[in-house]
């Protein structure tokens, strides 16, 4: 998640360098379309997606309360991570070639990926206990 | 804490100072809505992403024994390429809007160009550190 979240970083730059280049001098009338792929970069690939990745590795261990998996149950975390990347390359390029309707699909995508990373993380939500 | 995180956790506070006092000027009416591009990056680039990055440069697990933290000069680097490439910003777009002389189109190519390769400088600094920690399972 933290090595995806640092692609979206760079993607995201680099789209929204090409944004503000553009509003210094014209490249492409395309151009400023390419606002929706610098949000879902940023806020969603990187600064979430950061964040989920980060919480994953720090948050309180769940082998001191007999769970079988010391970081909780890892497929709704991966289904997150799944979905998060899906969802972002649908609303950002996948909008651009598709429309509204991918932009949509992408949002929920994002959605659905919130909503599975909190079913992880819901759990570890508690004290650290020694040696957890 | 290691000094480049010190300073970008300062240089952050003051770029969210700065933009929730554009977020307030513009709400009242008293900056153009030029300006609210602006307020975006001061707030999630200058503020919320440098204070991420300083903090990731400080607890990501380190390098080797030798270079815990990788290359120091390309940090500092990249500290100074997003401040810079911030204030570049903060004057020339609103600028290029309301008046857009070429030299303060140059401003703004130059402040893309610097946000730019600030962000390549940080997301290349921090890939290799995305490991487990040395004796960890991960």
């Amino acid at each position: 998640m933290v090595r995806l979240a640092l692609l979206h970083l760079g993607v995201g730059f680099a789209v929204g360098g090409l944004m503000l280049a553009h509003k210094a001098v014209f490249i492409h009338p395309a151009v400023p379309a390419l606002l929706g792929w610098h949000i879902h970069a940023l806020f969603f690939g990187w600064t979430l997606q950061l964040a989920f990745g980060v919480a994953y590795w720090i948050f309180p261990r769940l082998s001191s309360w007999g769970f079988r998996h010391p970081r909780g149950r890892p497929g709704p975390a991966w289904a997150a991570l799944v979905l998060l990347n899906i969802g972002v390359a649908l609303a950002g390029p996948g909008a651009l070639v598709a429309g509204r309707p991918a932009e949509t699909a992408g949002t929920l995508a994002e959605l659905l990926a919130a909503l599975a990373f909190g079913l992880h993380l819901w759990p570890r939500i508690r004290p650290a206990l020694p040696g957890g | 804490m290691p000094a480049l995180t010190r300073w970008c956790i300062r240089a952050a506070l003051v770029n969210l100072l700065a933009a929730l006092t554009v977020g307030v000027l513009l709400a009242v009416g008293l900056l153009p809505d030029p300006f609210r591009p602006v307020f975006y990056h001061l707030f999630m680039l200058g503020g919320v992403a440098q204070f991420i990055f300083g903090v990731a440069w400080w607890m990501f697990p380190p390098l080797s024994r030798e270079r815990p933290r990788g290359n120091e000069a390309a940090g500092w680097a990249g500290f100074v390429l997003l401040n810079a490439g911030m204030l570049l910003r903060a004057v020339a777009e609103p600028a290029v809007a309301l008046s857009p002389a070429p030299w303060v189109r140059v401003l703004l190519l130059l402040s893309a160009a610097a946000l730019v390769a600030a962000g390549g400088v940080f997301a290349g600094l921090l890939w290799p550190r995305v490991k487990p920690r040395p004796g960890k399972e991960g």
